[in-house]
């Protein structure tokens, strides 16, 4: 008798082997406290050693915000500025760096804790999505100064009290936004398995984002002119939440139907597949090679 | 092999619960430059390329283990130990063969370090989280894992100020509030004081007396004696010898007499 009938007629199962997936995903949510504390852990600890401590959480995005501004907004001049210039700049700038941190720190998410992959074994989905929630922890700040930036412009610019019940749409907006950061740290979580390359690529691949995604100038504006290429930019997810939240808070754009639905399609997509690929290399997660 | 055979016979009835079925662990490294031969002068600097070396750690081990052992594993520095005992607990896959278990085998290591960046007391909590426990149970039982590894003064400072020898007691404090079908300690209590080492035995025997299964990678022959019943010898990836203790380790200390001697 081969060992394996052997194992198999005293009820042993194998090792390592991946769980079913609905008994993964079920794991991995009777666990979601671990990727909470990770996370407002890893935050704490990150900020701890500086001597302001978290109150960088406001200045990074603030000294962003600010040099930005100076750079589009002043040095380059005004041509062909959106309106309310500042408050679509912050949008873009912030929701931007959010969706690029879920990614480049979903990439290393394994990679990076292998102190922790090496000792325990939990469903290891939970570390790209804590990764995913610590950048969610930094963003709250950042929503926050953008809030009262939108609110101030708008104010300042003569359109009276801008708190509307339109604003409520922000909360959807954000929900899939978030969606859609825990798929792309998946995802990247995945690749890394992969191409370890990857995390050299990746900075790369974001300026060209960051550039082509319409941040600090108009996409509509300057593509007018090209509407094949306007046509498939506008399934680029980046742009889409930027444009969506845009849409909602700042008066005199507006959230498409459109929008919406490419961003609910990205949202919950994105974060499906990605944890099916991901799910499908548990095993290979936290190997040596 | 005849051995073996007589093993199997004499074991029948007893309740298996790790079954090793021809494991094989190969690393590939992508490795820089040219291994080191004789004729290190031969090649230049544009003959080094890039390539994937591969390290075949464990060479097709099998045993089984039964309800109530507690297992010795020994062996020289680099003769797959380590390797074998990750692949048991299936933190490393296997490039061949399977590993059974009635329960999944939890592993407690020397090179780990949770989170080197939070104090004792938060990688307390995460690790008990991760282990399952709820948020509630974990923070009851931070009490006691702390005292058991006796770092009370140093349990809110981050964890890479600790020395080896606290950072590892935190960790089998931690490992060790859970009852575990099957733990495996790999080195783990090396770099531990008399008391702290006494503690751990103590805590070891207890484990496996609760029926559970404990292995112990060691190079003290004396811990292997005082906590194991049986005895596995690992040598440049292959089983040498399996039985119990006094005859393996006494095999094992000619075996290295020998070699030292060459």
């Amino acid at each position: 008798m081969d060992l394996a009938t052997y194992a198999a007629e005293n009820g042993l199962k194998r090792v390592g082997a991946r769980p079913p997936f609905i008994a993964y995903v079920k794991e991995a949510w009777g666990r979601r406290d671990f990727a909470w504390t990770l996370s407002s852990f890893t935050n704490k600890a990150a900020n701890a050693r500086n001597r302001l401590g978290r109150w960088w959480m406001v200045l990074t995005p603030a000294m962003q915000g600010v040099m930005y501004g100076l750079i589009f907004g002043v040095i380059l001049g005004a041509r062909n500025r959106p309106e309310h210039f500042i408050s679509y700049l912050f949008c873009g700038v912030f929701l931007f760096s959010f969706m690029q941190g879920t990614f480049s720190n979903g990439a290393t998410s394994v990679t990076g804790n292998a102190g922790l992959v090496k000792s325990l074994s939990f469903p290891r989905v939970l570390l790209p999505l804590s990764a995913t929630i610590q950048q969610f922890i930094n963003l709250v700040p950042q929503l926050g100064l953008l809030l009262i930036t939108v609110a101030g412009d708008t104010a300042i610019s003569g359109f009276g009290f801008p708190l509307t019940w339109k604003w409520l749409l922000f909360i959807p907006a954000m929900i899939l936004m978030v969606l859609f950061g825990a798929g792309s740290s998946m995802l990247a979580a995945r690749l890394t398995v992969q191409f370890s390359d990857l995390n050299k690529v990746i900075p790369f691949a974001f300026r060209i984002i960051f550039y082509s995604s319409g941040i600090f100038y108009s996409l509509d504006a300057i593509l007018k002119n090209h509407p094949t290429i306007g046509a498939i930019l506008k399934f680029n997810p980046f742009a889409a939440y930027i444009n969506l939240v845009r849409g909602i808070l700042i008066p005199g754009r507006e959230a498409t139907a459109e929008l919406w639905l490419i961003c609910a399609g990205w949202g919950i997509l994105l974060p499906a597949v990605s944890l099916l690929l991901f799910w499908k290399v548990e095993e290979r997660h936290g190997r040596e090679d | 092999m005849v051995a073996k055979t007589k093993k199997a016979a004499s074991n029948a009835g007893r309740k298996p619960v790790v079954v090793v079925d021809n494991a094989h662990v190969i690393y590939k490294v992508f490795g820089t430059g040219r291994k080191v031969t004789g004729n290190i002068a031969k090649g230049g600097l544009f003959t080094k390329k890039i390539r994937v070396r591969e390290v075949h750690a464990v060479k097709g081990v099998s045993f089984t283990i039964y309800e109530g052992e507690s297992v010795g594993i020994i062996g020289s520095n680099g003769s797959g130990k380590s390797s074998l005992m990750r692949a048991v607990a299936g933190l490393t896959p296997l490039a061949e063969g399977a590993v059974y278990a009635f329960a999944r085998p939890s592993l407690l290591g020397v090179g780990a370090v949770l989170l080197p960046a939070l104090s004792g007391e938060r990688n307390i909590i995460l690790g008990g989280l991760a282990m399952g426990f709820s948020k509630k149970e974990i923070q009851s039982k931070a009490e006691d894992i702390t005292k058991f590894a006796g770092i009370e003064e140093f349990i809110d400072l981050p964890m890479r100020t600790y020395s080896s020898g606290m950072s590892a007691r935190l960790r089998f404090a931690i490992a060790a509030a859970r009852n575990h079908d099957i733990l495996i300690i790999d080195e783990a209590l090396a770099v531990g004081d008399q008391e702290f080492r006494a503690k751990s035995e103590a805590r070891m025997r207890e484990m496996r007396d609760q029926a559970g299964t404990v292995f112990l990678v060691s190079h003290s022959m004396k811990s292997i004696l005082d906590t194991c019943n049986r005895v596995i010898w690992i040598e440049k990836g292959v089983l040498k010898m399996d039985g119990d203790p006094e005859t393996v380790t006494n095999a094992y200390n000619d075996y290295i007499g020998s070699t030292t001697i060459d």
